[in-house]
């Protein structure tokens, strides 16, 4: 096991340089960071030259790789380069950042795989009854919704809820501009009290989307499992209709969904981009969105890196649990 | 989705070279009708199929029939739904049936041309990794792994960015709906060729590719011929549901600011631009809402539909 894990980590490695090769080909794309600035006025090639020196822009595309790339890799993750804004380190911005988004993603992918599994078993289960068509039809009224429409409906009632609050001389309860910068304060119920107002309508917004797929995938690969000849052949031997579900059906259907799931991670970050605009979270999705509006090259690659790193450790641990979920998969 | 027991894999494989006699050809209807009369079974599926038609038909003919253009602004701003404007004004007093149908046109028009790009190029990639095996499909693997790392919104996001750019250096006059959907069918493709070529690194070990080969087919015609016709009910199905994805990931694009700019218009773009009406002038949000979900459902609705239409094993129960 131990092995494997530095085995698949190795060969992650190439995987890593295309993949930042690829990214810098990408951001290269992007455009000229300092375009903007240089039609806000006229600059003299002075102040042209001297910008561009700071930006590295100046040199050629391979040896600007290079010299990125090294740093990279030393800890240096390169700085904002856009005029007026210029200087600030990418990486302290963007791992704080990446704080504040993984906190809320991975309490929220946990709940919609837990909810989604649970519905999706006993929709399978009990095979076209009512609970099984009710979960059907939610959940494709949720798979055909934009994300940012529920989570701006969310908001909207959010603010409908607190004003009810406020009239009935409770506090206000929902937070719909991000969590506080510098934490939060007061004594224990307190804390609870703004942390669930703060994580509450972003956590159900990206819940509603992920509960979509991962309930109709469950309850697929459950009813393939179901029907299977050694299900059957369980329960001809005699075992309970619990034990055949739970020890013979539930564990291989659990396999797609891993899959499923660790695929998805991906796309949670590309939700945590919109939830985030909606509810102005300082996490990932904003960072990214400003940083390829303003073109920041550094910051864009630094969080394209971040993200693969990120997806990779989770498929790494996807493949961990196939083994323990059938010993018939051997790692090493 | 094996291909075992589906009903298309149980087809006789049309002979090479040979004319297709007539049994071959009452065969091959017959599976469709098969496939046809559960599809029409499929109340959910055949109200789907009747929705999206209805709305295609609304996008683009509905502008010829609609009273108003959208060019027409000058009406009261912000008017209410009435019997006049049935959705309503907006915020510079454009007719909102009218900007509607117009927002129709151009989600639909990208939304399917992401299904078919994404579609062609996934099935051929995925063909021909999965049929030449060896460096071919390493590379190609490797090429999919490698994208499956970032985020495709990201991904997207970044490419279009660079499109504002090449559309005001190529001064295009910004008409931009037509990169959005170019890059998003460049993206979306890596499911589907995974599953295909999954699904023919196991049929081409299958006799009838073996006879094939023996008869001396070449291998073009032993790929498109012989090896994907037999997944052709995957590929109907991700094709379906990929509409869907490419509806919602253009608005989400759209929705960031980097996907459809003006003058160019699409659902997603209306939300975003009416996102702070939601409280005082709901009908500006709510109209493009649920114009989304009508289009993504419908077609969620027939895609489920197809999938049981071909591979009734789902449907064939239980413990």
């Amino acid at each position: 096991m131990f092995r494997y894990i530095i085995r698949r980590l190795l060969i992650s490695i190439p995987l890593l340089i295309v993949a930042s090769f690829l990214c810098f080909g990408l951001v290269n794309a992007m455009g000229d960071p300092l375009g903007e600035w240089k039609l806000q006025k006229p600059r003299t090639p002075a102040e042209i030259t001297a910008a561009y020196e700071r930006t590295g822009y100046n040199k050629p595309f391979m040896e600007r790789y290079v010299a990125w790339a090294g740093d990279f890799v030393t800890g240096d993750w390169g700085e904002s380069v856009v005029p007026g804004n210029a200087g600030k380190p990418v990486k302290d911005e963007l791992l704080k950042a990446f704080g504040v988004t993984l906190r809320l993603i991975l309490g929220a992918e946990l709940i919609a795989l837990l909810l989604g599994i649970a519905v999706g078993v006993i929709g399978a289960v009990r095979q076209y009854s009512i609970f099984d068509y009710t979960a059907t039809g939610i959940s494709f009224a949720m798979f055909s919704m934009p994300l940012f429409c529920v989570a701006l409906v969310l908001k909207a009632g959010g603010i409908e809820l607190n004003n009810w609050l406020e009239s009935i001389g409770a506090d206000r309860w929902i937070i719909t501009a991000g969590p506080p910068g510098d934490g939060f304060g007061g004594s224990f119920g307190e804390q609870v009290f703004q942390y669930s107002g703060a994580y509450i309508l972003p956590t159900i917004s990206l819940v509603v989307i992920q509960f979509a797929l991962y309930s109709r995938f469950q309850r697929a690969s459950m009813l393939e499992t179901l029907n299977a000849d050694y299900v059957r052949t369980a329960q001809a031997k005699g075992i309970s209709e619990a034990r055949s579900i739970f020890r013979h059906a539930f564990r291989n259907a659990l396999i797609p969904i891993i899959t499923v799931s660790s695929l998805n991670i991906g796309a949670g970050f590309g939700g945590a981009v919109i939830t985030e605009t909606v509810f102005s979270w300082s996490g990932m999705g904003k960072f990214i969105v400003e940083a390829i509006t303003k073109i920041e090259p550094y910051q864009v690659l630094g969080f394209m890196m971040l993200t693969a790193v990120f997806i990779i450790v989770f498929n790494l641990i996807a493949d961990i649990l196939y083994a323990f979920l059938d010993p018939r998969i051997r790692l090493d | 989705m094996t291909e075992i027991g589906s009903p298309v894999a149980q087809a006789p494989a049309p002979q090479s070279g040979g004319e297709a006699s007539t049994f071959d050809t009452t065969t091959a209807r017959k599976q469709w009708q098969v496939i046809l009369r559960r599809f029409t079974r499929h109340k959910a599926a055949l109200f789907g199929l009747v929705l999206f038609v209805v709305l295609v038909l609304f996008a683009f003919l509905g502008g010829v029939f609609w009273k108003y253009s959208y060019t027409d602004l000058g009406f009261r701003r912000y008017l209410p739904p009435s019997g006049d404007h049935p959705f309503g004004t907006d915020r510079l007093g454009g007719d909102m049936v009218a900007l509607i149908i117009r927002g129709i046109q151009f989600s639909l028009q990208i939304a399917l041309m992401v299904a078919f790009l994404s579609t062609v190029i996934g099935v051929v990639l995925g063909a021909v990794a999965g049929y030449m095996r060896g460096w071919v499909d390493t590379l190609i693997s490797r090429f999919i792994d490698l994208l499956l790392v970032i985020p495709s919104l990201v991904i997207a996001a970044v490419l279009v960015r660079n499109s504002f750019v090449v559309s005001v250096a190529g001064g295009s006059g910004g008409s931009n709906w037509l990169i959005v959907a170019l890059y998003l069918g460049l993206i979306m493709w890596l499911s589907i060729a995974r599953v295909i070529r999954g699904m023919v690194l196991s049929l081409r070990e299958k006799e009838f590719v073996e006879a094939a080969r023996a008869l001396g087919a070449s291998t073009f015609r032993i790929v498109f011929r012989h090896i994907l016709p037999n997944t052709v009910d995957v590929i109907i199905v991700n094709a379906t549901l990929a509409i869907a994805q490419a509806v919602l990931l253009e608005a989400a694009l759209s929705f960031i600011g980097l996907g459809v700019q003006s003058p160019d218009t699409s659902l997603g773009l209306m939300i975003s631009l009416n996102k702070n009406e939601l409280t005082l002038h709901p009908w500006l949000f709510l109209t493009p809402f649920v114009f989304i979900v009508l289009i993504s459902l419908a077609v969620n609705f027939i895609g489920d539909g197809l999938r049981d239409a071909f591979d009734p094993r789902q449907k064939r129960v239980k413990a």
